[in-house]
């Protein structure tokens, strides 16, 4: 036999039944998949994908939806805001809000804050010595917690295993150092305390209570690592000048939508439960007396009662009692107040 | 041996004794990839159930109607990848217009399995002859990689539980996640090895 006789008898038999049967499958699969695709097209909005492409694609989850191409949905279809994605920030709200053709909105920067001034190497009370799995949430299930504080921090540091973008330090105390840089608010370690002392703030808040004790007083005096817990005595509350501050269960909460920064709680709380960012770097107050009418309306809105003057006379204020809180800028109808170094 | 006592005994065989994953070690990606969660192993589950089921009932008819018939079973694993792939993509095309939801369920896991070993597997021993020389037909062919489908679930979620409590437990850094989920998988097929003692 020939090499062409081979080939011809192998190409009639062998080959070409399998090749014309497996062809035949395909081209009849294709056509198949080609008809369905046009027959079973769903219209997906053009705009889910264009924002899914815009959006991180960490999948951290701190909007709420199960992922970003989840978030992007809910954008087109449900009407979610567009500025809720954290790690994406203002730009990718900006983004997707010209994709909607709408507006971004002013999108805050919030960052993580402890309310709890314990849980480090040196200023915890401790109830029992823990040596189980190190983690919080196992250690908070036995027996209460090895933390006297029923309510204070463990420092087995789950908010600092769950951060995915290792915003989350130690210092040299053990205690947990949150960088506001890389803090994205997506509320994994919101999640991940057992203790629930972890809370996203708008970042330009600068008073926080470092506390989450609901003991009366003196119990949580007797426990607090640090001597410095809230014991609910309310002084704070009274001392704020826009109420932003509440008491209830033993325990002082600010509502940051109406805190101002004033800090004046920070110098009332007579056992220093409430930290202070901005302590002793805050601007003072100044009155041009050129400008000022002398309609006392400042002094009546001043909350530490450092301005003072005769009505149609222009007013002064005393910088030993300003607390730098800018309410009297606001109020001024003749814009005659300032602050200043 | 009446119908239902078929069905207990292929049951049995399907979801213990010859296990997809740990005794025929087929579908490992799966097991491996998706066991960590419990939330995602039962919704990938649920799709190997599926296509399994249906990829069991379509490629017995290509063999017998379209292999068998031209004497081509050789080109069984071509002809079937080729089947198994088209048909998941139908299907995935058809509940997503008809049924939005079982989409938003199944979805992302349907492309995953189009070519898994686990559905080409069934698809193949549903057609090989059985130790004693006999075939199945239709029905049991599509049962058997429906009830093949529901071992691998079970499997499935019993690794994603045991690896959901291994999250908590104070492991070596070198031996946390693939490397312990490796050696849990091998222990339970270890323990699975137990059922190949049944007699039924």
């Amino acid at each position: 036999m020939t090499v062409t006789t081979i080939l011809a008898a192998s190409i009639g038999s062998q080959i070409l039944i399998p090749v014309i049967i497996l062809g035949i499958m395909g081209l009849a699969f294709g056509i198949i998949l080609a008809v369905a695709a046009k027959f079973f097209n769903v219209q997906i909005d053009p705009r889910v994908e264009e924002i899914t492409a815009i959006l991180p694609g960490a999948n951290c989850g701190g909007c709420g939806k199960a992922g970003c191409s989840g978030y992007a949905d809910a954008v087109v279809h449900d009407g979610a805001p567009v500025n809720l994605c954290a790690p994406g920030g203002a730009e990718v709200a900006a983004h997707i809000a010209r994709i909607m053709g709408t507006e971004a909105g002013a999108i805050e920067k919030k960052v993580a804050v402890f309310h709890c001034s314990s849980g480090g190497y040196k200023n915890t009370n401790w109830k029992y010595t823990y040596k189980g799995i190190e983690s919080c949430k196992s250690a908070a299930s036995i027996a209460g917690g090895p933390n006297a504080c029923f309510w204070g921090c463990i420092g087995y540091n789950d908010c600092l295993k769950a951060c995915m973008f290792g915003a989350i330090s130690l210092d040299e105390n053990g205690m947990r150092v949150v960088d506001w840089d890389k803090c994205t608010a997506c509320g994994a370690c919101v999640k991940a305390c057992p203790r629930k002392l972890i809370e996203l703030v708008p970042q330009n808040r600068a008073v926080h209570i470092k506390c989450s004790s609901l003991a009366k007083g003196p119990d949580a005096k007797a426990v607090c690592g640090t001597g410095n817990p809230c014991i609910g005595c309310g002084i704070c509350a009274r001392k704020c000048p826009v109420q932003a501050i509440t008491v209830s269960n033993n325990l002082a909460r600010i509502d940051y939508d109406k805190c101002i920064n004033c800090g004046l709680c920070a110098t009332a709380c007579p056992t220093k439960a409430i930290l202070d960012l901005l302590a002793g770097s805050r601007k003072k107050a100044e009155i041009d007396p050129e400008a000022c009418i002398g309609c006392a309306i400042c002094a009546k809105a001043c909350p530490v009662e450092a301005i003072s003057g005769e009505l149609k006379q222009a007013h002064s204020i005393d910088k030993e009692k300003c607390v730098g809180c800018g309410i009297c800028v606001e109020k001024c109808p003749k814009k005659a107040i300032k602050m200043q170094d | 041996m009446g119908f239902f006592g078929q069905l207990f005994v292929m049951a049995v065989s399907a979801i213990f004794i010859q296990n997809f994953v740990l005794a025929k070690f087929l579908g490992l990606c799966p097991y491996l990839g998706v066991s960590k969660k419990l939330d995602s192993a039962f919704g990938m589950g649920m799709a190997v159930i599926f296509v399994m089921t249906v990829a069991s009932a379509f490629t017995f008819l290509i063999d017998k109607y379209l292999l068998v018939a031209n004497g081509l079973e050789y080109l069984r694993t071509l002809a079937f990848i080729l089947t198994i792939a088209a048909l998941v993509q139908f299907v995935e095309m058809v509940i997503q217009k008809n049924a939005p939801a079982l989409y938003k369920s199944l979805g992302v896991y349907l492309p995953l399995i189009t070519t898994n070993c686990a559905v080409l597997g069934v698809a193949i021993l549903n057609v090989t002859p059985l130790p004693d020389g006999s075939t199945y037909n239709f029905l049991w062919a599509t049962l058997n990689g429906f009830l093949s489908g529901v071992g691998f679930t079970f499997v499935l979620l019993a690794m994603a539980g045991i690896r959901e409590r291994l999250e908590l437990v104070d492991m070596p850094k070198s031996m946390r996640g693939f490397a312990s989920g490796l050696i849990l998988a091998g222990t339970m097929a270890l323990a699975f090895y137990g059922f190949m003692g049944l007699k039924i």
